[in-house]
């Protein structure tokens, strides 16, 4: 270890510490329940993908040019912000800027208490997960519900989503059968999925009507127009964004792409990786507030622009591919890691691959070293990514990062934070005599020799299988006596 | 230093001395743009969009209002609303609606809201176009098509000029010029409200419209 503690100011995440992982790790690896509830969906959802790409040739192309849309965005991404800012200013939007999840918080509890709110309506927000925005607001007092059916489902639950996609996808209709009748008022027990869908927009109606504010994301916001996009199937999304007075959304700062025409392959690639559908039910493009000759929408619209640690995976050229990300969630469908312990075994916000490159810069290596561990490195996830982020290349590099000596100017916060002396003494042994061919003779003499010294127990490899002990006889030597 | 400066501040001292290439999504869709008649294309609309649950009706630009009046009363619809001072909603007359009362949009949002959440049965809205590929209808924020009308009701009812169809989604917005001026919301929909957070079961209606109703009309005289 470093010997400091690198976290970032006051966050308020609870991550889970390396031992609890590994133990929530192992409790959901036993869990056939769980086991079988993700095998199926995720079949399910990898099928579904490859359904939507007929034509590999349509899929290489457009995998190549989504990624290069991406890439030009973050090479101009200062410039795109000043451009958006000006652009959404320009069409009665207010923009705020936050670095940490504390300010972000601040700036939209500034905003509801200015409008002396009650309850706040929400889509779907994976950032506002990352900052526990509901936290937050709950705390001021003010009511925060998600609408998301499955985020709802969550809430209700008193969980996180276990999924960036499909937040309730560890849950059993049964389950939410029983939740809704246990915490619903006057609902009785039916697993009937339309009936239970036809609940949950009964409460949540009445909601919408008297919600002061609605709180979206944001999937990609353009900067040479102002607008922000959204993409969404249940309409909970437009809710939000178009019957209370306020409409807030928020980002991260490396969602902006500089032309309206880079969100159409942006937003075929998206849906398709996502859940395998040609398009969303709802595709929102929203430049502003209620203008005078408009019916209806919201009255005043903010948008909030979160740092939280992106800045540095920006500053790093090999880690700011990260910032690519569009949130499809298509690595996760794809990760045998995943598929067998559930998005909630990791702890973080974004469960699996993604979360696992993206989540080290949001909390510091400190907390998050052994998430870039959890992987077999099969190379699924960097395969489907539909913006080529290479994520294999990426978990080695945070290894890497994690477990070197702690040095003057880390790439990261947190880097050093697996560092072990006596291991890396080890390896650097290791080194040494593998490099140099007499202490490798004496080695491999000597380890020959007294094989019979070899430890029975050798850690986590002796759990599951036997011993490694060298052989009776070196290579070499059989090879002298060959005639 | 704000929170603003100390962001920007940090990207740009990061930020590559040369952006890369502006890429050209055009070469992508032009190698795969199909020569295809309107009825092709409408004809490509409806197999998506139908395949996401919508019905869609072909009508023509003289008798769309009575195949209206006709839905409503087959769907026993007993309030419709619609944009008033629209050409459209001009073309509606309470005469030919039988049981179900013509609503147009008059006043504030926050006066009807009330209503649109608990009176209203059905909402009916001009559309700006189409998009072939996904089965996509293109609307506009306006006064023929107020955002909540294509939203809040149950049933929506939408009306599309054949001749507004355009093969994808990026040849909409290239062809229409959209980055030169949007509306406060732009919004493509295809299909009704759905949700598969249950169990990956398919459910439709979880917050907005149950379901959806095209009308196309100028189909080059194919009524049904």
């Amino acid at each position: 270890m470093n010997g400091q503690t690198h976290t970032t100011a006051g966050q308020p995440i609870a991550i889970v510490s390396a031992q609890a992982l590994r133990e929530r790790m192992h409790a959901a690896v036993n869990d056939p329940h769980l086991r079988q509830s993700f095998r199926g969906a995720m079949d399910f959802l990898m099928a579904k993908r490859l359904a939507q790409f007929p034509d590999e040739s349509e899929l290489v192309s457009l995998r190549s040019l989504s990624e290069a849309i991406r890439q030009y965005s973050l090479s101009k991404l200062p410039d795109l912000l000043e451009q958006l800012e000006a652009n959404l200013t320009r069409n009665g939007v207010k923009v705020h800027w936050a670095e940490t999840p504390e300010e972000a918080n601040a700036i939209m509890l500034g905003i509801a208490q200015a409008h002396r709110a009650r309850l706040i309506v929400k889509g779907k927000s994976m950032v506002s997960e990352e900052i526990e925005f509901n936290h937050a607001m709950e705390a001021a007092g003010v009511g925060a519900l998600e609408s998301d059916m499955g985020e709802y489902i969550v809430q209700l639950a008193g969980e996180k989503p276990s999924h960036i996609i499909m937040p309730a996808i560890h849950q059993t209709k049964q389950q939410i059968a029983k939740l809704f009748a246990e915490k619903i008022p006057g609902v009785d027990y039916t697993d009937n999925v339309d009936a239970l869908i036809q609940i949950g927009r009964r409460v949540l109606r009445e909601k919408f009507e008297v919600a002061d504010i609605g709180l979206s994301g944001v999937n990609f916001a353009v900067a040479e127009t102002g607008t922000l996009c959204l993409v969404e199937n249940e309409g909970n999304g437009r809710m939000c964004t178009t019957v209370p007075k306020v409409h807030i959304a928020i980002t991260g700062i490396e969602k902006v792409v500089e032309k309206l025409e880079h969100v159409a392959p942006l937003y075929s690639i998206l849906t398709r990786s996502a859940t395998g559908q040609a398009v969303s039910t709802y595709f929102n493009l929203i430049s502003g507030p209620r203008r005078s000759d408009d019916r209806d929408g919201p009255e005043e619209v903010h948008l909030v622009l979160l740092d939280n640690g992106r800045s540095q995976a920006y500053a790093d050229e090999q880690l700011r591919k990260t910032l690519q990300c569009i949130r499809c969630g298509a690595c996760m469908n794809h990760c045998p890691v995943y598929t067998r312990i559930g998005g909630h075994a990791y702890g973080t916000t974004y469960p699996g691959p993604i979360g696992k490159i993206v989540s080290p810069h949001m909390m510091g290596l400190e907390q998050t070293h052994l998430l870039p561990t959890a992987s077999s490195l099969c190379g699924a996830c960097g395969e489907v990514c539909p913006v080529k982020i290479p994520i294999p290349e990426l978990l080695i590099r945070l290894r890497g990062e994690a477990n070197s000596a702690p040095h003057a100017h880390p790439a990261m916060v947190g880097q050093g934070a697996a560092y072990d002396p006596k291991i890396s003494l080890l390896w650097r042994i290791w080194a040494r005599v593998y490099g140099h061919p007499a202490a490798y003779r004496a080695f491999s003499w000597l380890a020959t020799r007294f094989r019979a010294l070899t430890p029975r127990k050798q850690g986590g490899w002796t759990v599951a299988r036997t011993p490694l002990q060298p052989a009776p006889r070196r290579l070499r030597d059989m090879l002298k006596e060959r005639p | 230093m704000s929170a603003r400066d100390r962001i920007l501040a940090k990207l740009r001292a990061a930020q590559p001395a040369q952006p890369n290439a502006l890429p050209d999504p055009a070469e992508h869709y032009a190698t795969r743009a199909r020569n295809e008649s309107k009825a092709d294309r409408l004809a490509r609309f409806r197999t998506g969009i139908e395949g996401f649950h919508a019905e869609v009706h072909v009508s023509t630009a003289a008798d769309w209002p009575d195949l209206l009046a006709s839905l409503c009363a087959q769907k026993q619809i007993g309030t419709l609303m619609y944009g008033a001072d629209t050409p459209a909603g001009a073309r509606l007359h309470a005469t030919g609606f039988g049981a179900t009362a013509l609503r147009p949009w008059q006043g504030e949002f926050e006066q009807l809201k009330a209503d649109l959440f608990h009176t209203v049965d059905a909402g009916f809205t001009q559309t700006r176009g189409a998009i072939a590929e996904t089965g996509s209808l293109i609307v506009w924020a306006s006064a023929a098509a107020p955002r909540t009308l294509s939203l809040v009701p149950p049933i929506h009812f939408a009306l599309l000029d054949a001749n507004h169809i355009h093969p994808t989604f990026f040849d909409a917005l290239r062809a229409e010029n959209w980055a030169a001026g949007l509306p406060t919301n732009a919004l493509l929909i295809s299909g009704p409200s759905k949700t598969a957070d249950i169990q990956q079961t398919l459910a439709y209606g979880a917050h907005g419209p149950k379901e959806l109703v095209v009308i196309v009309i100028n189909a080059e005289g194919d009524a049904q």
